[in-house]
């Protein structure tokens, strides 16, 4: 433990102790117990349920439909933060405002209102059942929902950035000649990545634990509309908590390497961009 | 160093969760000591699963009447209420239940095999401890546009099905079994054929909900399905509960006879010395009172005369029971049920 | 909401980045707010509206009834004394954290940052889940809190634990790239004009911090107040005791009562629409105070 910057500065023992205290107590120590619960089923046995061809489905719509719905929310989280920053018009306070709602409703009421809405005679749904799109009870359906939970995520990650974004630069750019979509691309993108992946990576992650929202407007069908969380449930209403742990390892797994990749991604891009200052 | 470090991070983490249980205080204190609290009210925990909210909110009623008539003595009963198999499974986890009112025997016989209830459990009061009775019969649309009226229009190319999963919801897995035993009895205790037929039937299924109050919604809020199968008590409660213009009931011609089991928790009774109570609450049930209660919130009563009063509500269906067909539910949860049984076949899972 | 603008939207957000070449500023900027618009109120506004309207579907005395309840009170109550704990709770550690990470540089710190992003990623389920594997009478911790007659899970501390670990990440999140764009300069000069560390830190940190830290609040609160799957599984669902105001909406829900559900959740939505303004207006007039320092 060096600390070879701020040595000056008090605070680093309490602070850092308390903290790691703190996600001791309340994250790794619980979290560890889906390990210590997986143990007792053995390699193999873990390996054959993991493996099996309904809970390699379940992962597959989960992926899919997380991957799906985080890509939309960065494309149009990427222009809704643009809008509440450069542009001004009414209602702008109310809108930004409304931006967390997600985070704010419980998802079971989120699941219940988005199935209400995209069911084939919903308010929304039956301008898609003329064209024969049905939107509730298919991966579309989950899709939406996941769209519904990740939605804050890219657009607070995003918004910071732009705000504090030198104006000066892209000015000067514009000045040298570059064109809107060059000074986009060239100076204001690079900018936003770093916060427009972390924002897509939670957002990712959000949605393959989802459940409350998802089981409202899946349909859960075994290999249609299953996903990952709700094989979870059906072990353990079945009292079989290791198999459920094993699936639970899983994911876990998969969202850790998928938070540690896109730090890792970030403090790249931060040296990058050092190396070229 | 470490050690010191160890025993310094063992105090604090003891030192929070003693806090966080002393902050939520009474309330959980309530919980713990509920046996015997003030002056002379005790308070029992029901744990019951989704249909029978409206049931014992009146039970509870009429017991405390009736128990302070008779013993002079105040008694509070909580209700808690969810999917039989994730009730069940709170009661394992340490959810302080005197009686348990689930959906099912397997999941009675879950918690016994932790120890919590004696095995003998089903003897202990009439009837295999099930003091009242449904079966399975089928929602329609109003006019039945698809002329559904026995199982075997269910597997119709045309006909679209709702039903809970039966490996998450305890009401589900009497709904298969319904339609398995049905096949069974159809094609002389040909079980091929009977899987065929599941298989069929399932095929048919558009909305697979994880509960069957989910499944309710879906058919009659949501509009989806042409026919929703369901427990007699719950296809009665939402007639009346969401309009009868909308949708009718169709009585197959067997099905099943569902027995949603009840037990007293010996290890949490003996805990707070709540026997007498919790036993005395279960026999209401029993009782002429208790049976019209049931049979008033669409249960078929086990009494005969209360039965009778009822007659019309509930017509004469051929039943048959688990036991006789499947052997009873270990053996049925083992074959269709668990992990890479008949159910998950269906699915090639 | 024609289902043609769903689709125009699609080619719209691909042409964007080419339109914005020919195209003048005023035009690009209307269409990016129309497409904004449109996406957030297929999202965010007509599911808003749809609880208002379903909540009040059968008048205002049956919503009034649902609100006033005494099962509804008392899960509200819960819901509160919930939040009043684990947001202070959180808070202390979203500083502890960013002040260690942002301030100092230590092996490992990456992996720090990663855990303690780790809640948002995992599956309420398993939150729910692990508690119980850790203070079930047959879990590792369980047997002793049992034999001290201490009630964990199915009980209030089992529904605080669950919320602290879900919303755990909101307030360090906030606070790190505040933290971290600020430097540890400031704090270094205050130090070494003699100020010690709490004076540095109410004076300095503090300030600095304020708007991301109310912010991470602000969420915090939302989110243990809204939060559903993880607390469903530990909560023994006893009613008047052990339900939270999520948790009621589904049982009301469960129970056939859609406008008496609808009417608990749009309760919870105008508490969270009211932080929420409140925020922006207390970010507005910071805004408003700083313009007018400035001329």
């Amino acid at each position: 433990m060096k600390k070879n910057r701020s040595h000056v500065l008090p605070g680093f023992g309490l602070s850092l102790g308390f903290a790691i205290f703190y996600l001791s107590l309340i994250v790794l120590i619980p979290l560890s117990m889906v390990f210590i619960e997986t143990a007792q089923l053995g390699w193999d046995e873990w390996f054959r349920i993991v493996t099996s061809e309904r809970v390699i489905h379940s992962y597959k719509i989960s992926f899919g439909t997380s991957l799906a719905a985080a890509g939309i929310n960065a494309v149009f989280g990427l222009i809704v933060a643009w809008v509440l920053v450069r542009c001004t018009f009414p209602g702008k306070r109310l809108l930004d405002a409304l931006i967390d709602l997600p985070f704010a409703l419980p998802t079971a009421v989120a699941g219940i209102t988005l199935t209400t809405l995209y069911s084939e005679n919903g308010w929304i749904g039956q301008f898609f059942a003329p064209l024969n799109i049905k939107i509730a009870f298919t991966p579309l359906g989950i899709t939406v929902a996941l769209i519904f939970i990740g939605l804050p995520f890219v657009v607070r990650m995003v918004q910071p950035v732009l705000q504090n974004l030198d104006k000066e630069v892209e000015e000067a750019a514009e000045s040298l000649g570059a064109s809107r979509f060059q000074t986009f691309r060239k100076v204001i993108f690079p900018e936003l990545l770093p916060a427009l992946l972390s924002g897509f990576s939670l957002a990712f992650a959000r949605g393959l634990g989802e459940y409350g929202s998802v089981v409202f407007i899946a349909g859960n069908m075994p290999m249609k509309t299953e996903i990952a969380p709700l094989l979870i449930m059906t072990k353990l209403e079945q009292f079989d908590y290791a198999g459920a742990t094993a699936i639970a390892s899983v994911m876990l797994v998969i969202s850790f390497v998928c938070l540690i990749l896109i730090n890792l991604f970030q403090i790249w891009c931060r040296k990058d961009r050092l190396a070229k200052g | 160093m470490k050690s010191i470090l160890k025993k310094k991070f063992t105090i604090l983490a003891a030192a929070f969760f003693l806090t966080l249980a002393l902050l939520s205080g009474c309330s959980s204190e309530e919980t713990a000591n509920s046996g015997k609290s003030k002056q002379d009210t005790v308070q029992l925990l029901n744990v019951s699963y989704d249909p029978t909210r409206e049931l014992y909110e009146q039970v509870n009623q009429e017991f405390s009447a009736y128990w302070k008539e008779e013993t002079g003595r105040e008694i509070i009963i909580k209700q808690s209420h969810g999917g039989s198999g994730s009730q069940a499974r709170s009661v394992i986890d340490g959810l302080e239940a005197d009686v348990v009112t689930l959906a099912l025997a397997y999941d009675i016989d879950a918690i016994a095999k932790h120890n919590l209830i004696a095995e003998d459990w089903a003897d202990r009061f009439d009837h295999n401890s099930a003091p009242y009775t449904s079966t399975i019969v089928f929602l329609v649309r109003k006019g039945n546009p698809k002329k559904i009226e026995d199982w075997d229009d269910l597997v119709k190319k045309d006909v679209s099905v709702i039903t809970p999963n039966p490996k998450t919801s305890g009401g589900a897995r009497w709904n298969y079994l319904a339609a398995y035993g049905y096949a069974l009895l159809k094609n002389g205790h040909d079980d091929e054929k009977a899987k065929d037929f599941i298989k069929k039937l399932y095929q048919n299924v558009e909305v697979l909900d994880t509960g069957a109050r989910g499944s309710t919604t879906t058919f009659v809020e949501k509009g989806i399905g042409d026919v929703l199968i369901a427990w007699e008590n719950e296809a009665l409660l939402s007639l009346k509960e969401l309009g009868e213009d909308e949708v009718e009931i169709v009585v197959p011609s067997i099905s099943i006879l569902a027995e949603p089991s009840v037990a007293v928790v010996d290890q949490v009774v003996d805990k707070k010395g709540t026997r007498k109570e919790a036993e005395a609450y279960l026999r209401f049930l029993y009782s002429e009172k208790g049976q019209e209660l049931a049979a008033q919130n669409f249960y078929r009563p086990r009494n005969q005369k209360i039965s009778a009063k009822y007659a019309d509500r509930f017509p004469d269906i051929q039943l048959f029971t688990i036991d006789e067909l499947f052997g009873g539910w270990e053996q049925a949860h083992k074959i269709h049920f668990a992990d890479g049984g008949v159910f998950d076949s269906i699915y090639g899972g | 909401m024609h289902p043609s603008l769903e689709t125009s939207v699609d080619t719209n957000s691909s042409k964007r980045r080419r339109g914005a070449k020919a195209g003048a500023g005023g035009g690009i900027n209307t269409l990016l707010i129309g497409i904004a618009l449109l996406y957030l109120s297929m999202l965010l506004f007509v599911p808003l509206v749809a609880i208002f309207v379903k909540a009040f579907e059968k008048g205002f005395g049956v919503y009034w009834a649902a609100i006033t309840e005494s099962d509804a009170l008392s899960a509200v109550r819960l819901t509160l004394f919930v939040t009043a704990i684990v947001v202070p709770l959180n808070t202390l550690f979203g500083i502890a954290a960013a002040w260690a990470v942002t301030k100092f540089h230590f092996r490992g710190k990456q992996v720090l940052v990663s855990l303690v992003e780790l809640p948002f990623s995992v599956s309420p389920v398993i939150a729910g889940l692990i508690f119980v594997l850790l203070f079930s009478p047959g879990g590792v911790l369980g047997p002793w809190f049992v034999e001290h007659g201490l009630n964990i899970i199915f009980s209030v501390p089992g529904i605080i634990i669950a919320t602290i670990f879900v919303t755990l990440p909101f307030v360090a999140r906030e606070l790190i790239p505040v933290l971290e764009a600020r430097g540890g300069s400031e704090e270094e000069a205050a130090v070494s004009l003699g100020a010690n560390g709490w004076q540095m830190f109410w004076r300095v940190t503090l300030p600095n911090m304020k708007w991301g830290l109310l912010y991470g609040i602000i969420l915090c609160s939302a989110r243990s107040i809204g939060e559903f799957g993880a607390v469903s599984v530990v909560s023994g669902r006893i009613r008047g005791l052990t339900n939270t105001m999520p948790l009621h909406v589904e049982i009301l829900y469960n129970e056939y009562q859609f406008s008496a559900a609808f009417a608990v959740a749009s309760l919870m939505s105008i508490l969270a629409v009211i932080t929420l303004i409140m925020k922006s207006f207390m970010e507005w007039k910071t805004e408003q105070r700083a313009n007018r320092e400035v001329h």
